[in-house]
């Protein structure tokens, strides 16, 4: 018989380790993990890493509302060539995801393009302005997971607590951007030597680690699943380590930028290098690296900012907040962090799929499991040059890079493949 | 000179002591100049500077006019007000439209650090800063550098004492790098909220109190404190500022009988500087304002002159 989709000479993640084989797809699914078979499309993985499709726990789509930035898409495509093959879409659109019919919508334009999942996180509050709860009913019966209002911290420490009492039940897990809003304030990059050289106002770590010792405590009050977004400090790192020591439900998150970079490249006043939180000392880099590796930091995240050209042509304090990801994310990971392939899946997959409860993806290659996949060489450079996203706001632009996604199937169709 | 002539003038951090110095010799020619019955060169005849301000300013654009029609330039004269950015123009559409329309040179000054730097960089001319943030103000560096000169005749061991808002202070970032590449040892004086929050890479000393230090310093340079703030962060409130680091009648009194008083300007009088300070023989504020036109002719003249 003729299967839809063959991948061949793949070193394949399978539950019981790698192995060099060849597999087989058809009706969305694994059917066969070695053996000899014919495929009407095939795509030879010349001995790269085969495992679960990357899952993003934190992009932004910018769909409804900020489509000249991205949509859903473009977003995809993004995705795709990143080898994702999940993605959870930050609820800061235009209108938030605060009630059932805008996740809704978003999962069916989704499904319309086909070319990854896209599964809404769902905002905390209404209008994410702190004040309301969500219709965190109506969102959940849509498939959210994940809440949070993102880009802000939910400040008003009496209505967290009501969020995570009334989730806990639900099983959810509540999402943080840890940043005081007042310690934050006025504030473009970290607050060290180079931020009183530039005469720029910093955010001190301190903005992060005081909503995530608050965030701990309610943890502890509350019993709920509990996830910080991007970490960018050593001491939260510390943080949210005792925490787990002391076997409360939490995890954590870091971008591949604050594994790769530290403050010193906002020196360059490029506005790729404008982030929320903002890259820190060389020391909190490290330090993130390190717990990464460890898995005292649970996922990788790329926190997926697109902006446009015009809205970057600016000087560094006015340009918005964020960069783009997706299509880097893999190779940054592997150029900063030299994971081996256990670790690099359980980190950008596996992990990740269980803290969203994306049930489809970050499952090993096995029989009978959905045909979610990424085929990635882990050695070879390129040289960031190129977007499918609408947007170029990459701190990776012309940054030479070891690790390339060469193939990505998405419910046992190959949506993206690099030919050689 | 080894290097390669200066492109553009964004910050005192990118000029070698060389570089500053030939600045301020050749300024000192221009003052020279500006003496004259007739005070015109016909230098940069054919060359037209535009001033962009994208903040208030009085002595920074009508001193770089002046310097540029001294010279014989021509002037354009942009303001965000009555301009396309107020449709929603970028900087850079803005900056490329502006060099389009026949411009040689931008003055940019703008409220965000490192605009003018951005704007040099899609640019193929030279740029100016004229005050970026709280970053970096060189040509404001270079006529306070002047004025000590002309007074004291050297920079080196001078002790300069630069008192109040220096965190939130263009000024005192450009003056700290120039005063210091010129051999002056600086002394920073405010309360801890007015200072970097991170000292590394600056070469200074600190001092809390006004009082402590006022006996041994050459120059006390006064920052204007930002009244439009009112109190504002950083400060309990303006008296308290006033009594712990104003400059009245009796700390001019324990002032060396030949240390200075300078000011960059706008200055609130009975605030940070009494009046009576400010209309004293050791007050070099006139002084420094009639220097902002000669070191911006030598500017002009380095960065247009050669071609």
């Amino acid at each position: 018989m003729k299967y839809e989709l063959v991948i061949r000479n793949g070193l394949v993640l399978t539950p019981d380790g790698a192995q060099a084989t060849d597999l087989a797809i058809s009706d969305h699914a694994i059917l066969a993990v070695g053996g000899s078979f014919d495929g009407a499309e095939e795509f030879d993985a010349h001995g790269a890493w085969v495992g679960p499709g990357l899952v993003d726990l934190h992009a932004h789509f910018r769909e409804p509302g900020q489509e000249w930035k991205e949509d859903i898409r473009s977003g995809s495509e993004a995705a795709a060539a990143g080898g994702y093959t999940a993605v959870v879409a930050m609820p800061n659109t235009q209108p938030a995801v605060d009630s059932g019919h805008i996740a809704r919508l978003i999962r069916d334009r989704s499904r319309q393009v086909g070319l990854c999942e896209i599964i809404p996180a769902g905002a905390i509050t209404m209008a994410r302005e702190g004040a309301v709860l969500s219709h965190l009913d109506e969102l959940w019966e849509a498939g959210v997971r994940v809440f949070t209002d993102d880009g802000d911290s939910v400040s008003d420490t009496g209505l967290l607590r009501v969020a995570m009492e009334y989730l806990t039940e639900r099983g959810a897990v509540i999402a943080q951007h840890a940043e005081d809003r007042s310690l934050a304030a006025g504030g473009h990059m970290h607050e060290g030597s180079l931020s009183s050289r530039l005469g720029m106002k910093g955010i001190p770590a301190e903005a992060e680690e005081v909503v995530v010792t608050r965030d701990l405590a309610l943890t502890r009050l509350t019993g709920c699943r509990y996830h910080v977004q991007h970490v960018s400090s050593a001491r939260t790192v510390q943080l949210v380590s005792a925490s787990k020591a002391a076997g409360l439900p939490v995890t954590a998150e870091v971008t591949p930028h604050h594994l790769a970079f530290d403050d010193a490249a906002v020196g360059t006043l490029d506005p790729s290098f404008k982030m929320y939180p903002p890259l820190r000392s060389a020391t909190d880099r490290d330090e993130l690296r390190a717990a990464l590796a460890s898995g005292l930091i649970d996922a990788v995240a790329t926190d997926h900012a697109p902006h446009s050209a015009f809205e970057t042509e600016v000087p560094f304090e006015e340009a918005p907040r964020g960069v783009i990801g997706l299509e880097t994310s893999a190779a940054a990971v592997l150029t900063y962090c030299h994971l081996d392939q256990v670790s690099f899946f359980d980190r950008l997959s596996v992990t990740p799929a269980r803290i969203g409860q994306i049930d489809r993806h970050g499952r090993l290659v096995a029989p009978g499991e959905p045909a979610n996949l990424t085929v990635i060489a882990p050695d070879e450079e390129w040289t960031v040059d190129a977007f499918r996203s609408k947007a170029e706001n990459s701190p990776f632009r012309s940054l030479t890079l070891a690790g390339r996604v060469r193939a990505t199937v998405f419910e046992g169709r190959l949506v993206h493949a690099l030919v050689t | 000179m080894d290097q390669p002539a200066m492109k553009h003038l964004l910050s005192i951090a990118d000029l070698d002591r060389g570089e500053l110095e030939d600045l301020l010799h050749l300024a000192g020619e221009f003052a020279e100049v500006l003496e004259r019955p007739i005070p015109k060169v016909p230098t940069l005849r054919g060359k037209t500077v535009a001033t962009v301000f994208f903040e208030a300013s009085t002595r920074t654009r009508l001193s770089f006019e002046r310097a540029a029609k001294a010279l014989s330039a021509d002037v354009m004269t942009f303001a965000p007000g009555t301009s396309s950015v107020i449709k929603g123009e970028s900087l850079k559409d803005t900056a490329l439209t502006i060099r389009a329309t026949g411009a040689d040179l931008l003055v940019v000054r703008h409220e965000a650090v490192g605009a003018a730097a951005r704007v040099a960089s899609w640019l193929d001319c030279p740029v100016i800063n004229g005050g970026d943030g709280a970053h970096q103000h060189p040509t404001q560096a270079l006529l306070d550098s002047l004025t000590i000169r002309q007074r004291f005749g050297k920079l080196d061991g001078l002790r300069i004492g630069i008192v109040g808002d220096v965190r939130n202070s263009r000024v005192a970032r450009s003056d700290i790098d120039a005063f210091t590449l010129l051999g002056a040892n600086v002394t920073l004086i405010a309360p801890p909220t007015l200072l970097p929050r991170d000292l590394e890479g600056f070469p200074v000393s600190i001092s809390h109190s006004l009082d402590e230090v006022i006996a041994d310093l050459d120059i006390v340079y006064l920052l204007r404190i930002q009244m439009e703030r009112g109190s504002g962060p950083g400060l309990p409130s303006l008296p308290e500022y006033v009594s712990r680091y104003g400059i009245d009648r009796g700390r001019l009194e324990r002032m060396s009988p030949d240390a200075v008083v300078m000011h960059p300007g706008p200055i609130n009088r009975g605030v940070e500087i009494a009046a009576y300070v400010a209309d004293d023989p050791r007050a070099l504020i006139l002084d420094q304002v009639r220097n902002g036109v000669a070191v911006r002719m030598a500017v002009l003249f380095r960065l247009l002159g050669a071609s």
